[in-house]
Parts: C-alpha cells; sequence; structure tokens
C-alpha cells in the first residue's frame, strides 16, 4: 500500500498568476466583436437552410426585414407577421419604409441597398411574395433570402 | 520619513474581468448575413404593356411547387432529393443542342420556379437553393475552382483577380452580356391553396 502514496510529491498546481492575462485577452476579443443588437426580433426566427450562401460584402447598405409567426401570439395571432425597425408593418407600407431606409444613404449609394430577408422557415410565400411585389415598386430590387449554412448532402 | 505606498489588490482583478466576460459573452451575436441572393425584376408598371416574349418549350425548365409543398418538375412529380434536381438542372442548361427536347444554349435556358401561397419558405429556399447550385457548379467549373472559392468571390467583386474569374465562370462577352447567365425566374404565387 506504501507504494501508491509516493505520487504526492508531484506538485500539480496550475499556475494561476496568468489568468487575468487570458481573461483580458478573451474580453478583449469579445468586446471587439460584439454588436448590440438595435432592434429586438419580435417574430419566430428559424431560418432555412441552404448551400449556396453568399456574404453581403457592405453592412451599411442592408436593409432587415423580418417575417415570421409573432412571439406574442395571444396579443398579434398565429399568422406571420413582417417586422421591420421595432414594429409590425402591413405590406403596403413597405414603400414608405424603404423609402426611409434609403434616405439613411449616400445618393450614388442608394440602388445597391439590400433588403435581408430574415423569414422564418415555417412561414408561407403568400406574405413574402407580397413584400416582394412592394419591394419592385419601391425599385429595392436587390433581396437576400438569410439562410443558415448546410453542409451538403451525400 | 518614508511613505506606505499605495497598492490596488488586485486578487479580485480576475473575478472583475471574468464578470465583463460573462456579459460580452452573453450580449454577442455573431453577425449572420449569409443567403441567397437574388435580384426582383422591375416593378410590373415599368414594363411596356404590349411585351409579349416568345419562348421555346424546349428552353424552359419548370419547377413547380403546390401549398402541400409537393414538387413538380417538368410536369411530372418529383420525389427525389435536391442533389439530384440540381444535375438535371445542370445537364439541361449545358445541353447545347444534344438533346431536341432541351435547351439550345444556356443563355436560351430558362428555369422557371412557381410557387403557390401555401409554399412554405423553408420548401422554396430549399429549391432555390439547388437552382442556384446548378449555376454555381457550372460557373466554377469553368473558372477552376471549388464551388466554395467560387461562392467566397462572387461577393467580393471589388478584387481584380475576383473579378476576372468571375467574369471567366460566367462567360463575360465582349459585346456586354454573359454566355451563361443565371436565368432563374420565379414567377408570382399561384392562389390555390393557402391564404
Amino acid at each position: 500500500m506504501a507504494k501508491f502514496k509516493k505520487k504526492a510529491a508531484v506538485k500539480q498546481d496550475i499556475p494561476t498568476s496568468s489568468m487575468p492575462d487570458v481573461v483580458f485577452m478573451l474580453l478583449f476579443f469579445f468586446m471587439v466583436t460584439t454588436q448590440l443588437r438595435e432592434t429586438s426580433i419580435n417574430v419566430k426566427q428559424q431560418l432555412p437552410q441552404a448551400t449556396q450562401l453568399k456574404k453581403l460584402a457592405r453592412k451599411s447598405l442592408v436593409a432587415y426585414l423580418y417575417i415570421g409567426e409573432p412571439k406574442k401570439t395571444d396579443e398579434w395571432g398565429k399568422e406571420p407577421k413582417i417586422q421591420v425597425n421595432d414594429v409590425f408593418i402591413e405590406p403596403k407600407d413597405v414603400i414608405q419604409w424603404v423609402n426611409q431606409e434609403k434616405a439613411k444613404l449616400n445618393e450614388f449609394e442608394r440602388d445597391q441597398m439590400t433588403v435581408s430577408m430574415k423569414v422564418d422557415s415555417d412561414a408561407k410565400r403568400g406574405i413574402i411574395a407580397d413584400v416582394e411585389t412592394e419591394l419592385r415598386k419601391a425599385n429595392a430590387r436587390l433581396i437576400l433570402y438569410s439562410s443558415l449554412a448546410r453542409k451538403a448532402e451525400n | 520619513m518614508p511613505r506606505p505606498v499605495p497598492e490596488i489588490p488586485n486578487a479580485s482583478m480576475a473575478d472583475i474581468a471574468f464578470l465583463l466576460l460573462t456579459f460580452f459573452l452573453v450580449t454577442t451575436n455573431v453577425a449572420n448575413d449569409k443567403g441567397l441572393s437574388i435580384q426582383l425584376p422591375p416593378p410590373p408598371e415599368a414594363l411596356p404593356q404590349d411585351l409579349e416574349i416568345k419562348i421555346q418549350e424546349r428552353n424552359l425548365f419548370k419547377i413547380q411547387i403546390n401549398s402541400f409543398d409537393n414538387i413538380l418538375v417538368e410536369g411530372d412529380p418529383y420525389s427525389g432529393t435536391m442533389t439530384e434536381l440540381t444535375s438535371r438542372i445542370k445537364k439541361f442548361v449545358m445541353n447545347y443542342k444534344s438533346d431536341p427536347e432541351s435547351s439550345d444554349t444556356p443563355k436560351d435556358a430558362i428555369v422557371s420556379f412557381k410557387t403557390d401561397r401555401g409554399t412554405s419558405h423553408k420548401k422554396f429556399v430549399g429549391v432555390l437553393d439547388a437552382c442556384q447550385a446548378a449555376y454555381n457548379e457550372i460557373y466554377s467549373e469553368r473558372a477552376g475552382v471549388t464551388v466554395k472559392r467560387w461562392l467566397e468571390l462572387s461577393s467580393d467583386l471589388g478584387d481584380p483577380d475576383n473579378r476576372k474569374l468571375y467574369d471567366i465562370g460566367r462567360g463575360r462577352l465582349p459585346e456586354g452580356g454573359v454566355e451563361i447567365p443565371m436565368n432563374i425566374s420565379i414567377a408570382e404565387p399561384t392562389k390555390v391553396g393557402g391564404k
């Protein structure tokens, strides 16, 4: 039995003096990469999956539009709704919203504005098509159907 | 008389840093701005009223989805995988008159994609993904890069090297236009089912 006691002689402490440095490094990383969300999303957002994903080159030229079933179903019902900024809108208000978003950009960049459509998987094409019709009228014709990456099928 | 040197206790520094770290870990959301990009057609009012375009049946590859998410490809019910659909579209686009029932040239070939108002967005994105995959595979083979690289470079055309590969892949013609345009037509949904 005495044989087993010997290994206690090995020093087992983890050096903790460098821990604050490590933690600070992580802290700075997250501080730099974090971006506080300006709007809280009030619709369900289970994005569909796709493989042919493209990145948006310039964040400043992107306007976000969310479609999905409202999270507070007792207040807003179960039908998918359109959310921009912090409010629900109807398809007919889309033109007005596009013009507001375009006004924020420089004049020469306005036709490059992309609308990122964050649509829930379970939403139906009907409401999306209504929005698209309005976007065509508003001349905001670059669209991105926001999706998550999926591994290619085998 | 020597003054006592003021000292800040630094034992709690790690705790403070951990607290801040936890805060940023929780609030951070890695920007997810990826997706399928398309360009919508101009509004119907902007087009000439008497515009009539005649397209040969063989130059059209028709995909329809109903409100139950059932797919119809070229008029027949389809139950295969999306990968198979991608290779069928590829074959259709790159036909070059070898099959008289299929497209004449890639330029004439059109993938027509029609949904119903009741079709789910999930299915729509899945099929649109398969259509774009077909074109992106053709482009990347021509440019001699992987599909992944192709998607990266087509997202960043400011770089002259990317631009060059992009033009090779799509076959840019000197008189303007491209040899293999991505002709995916998304028709307005029907109102048979759903709301």
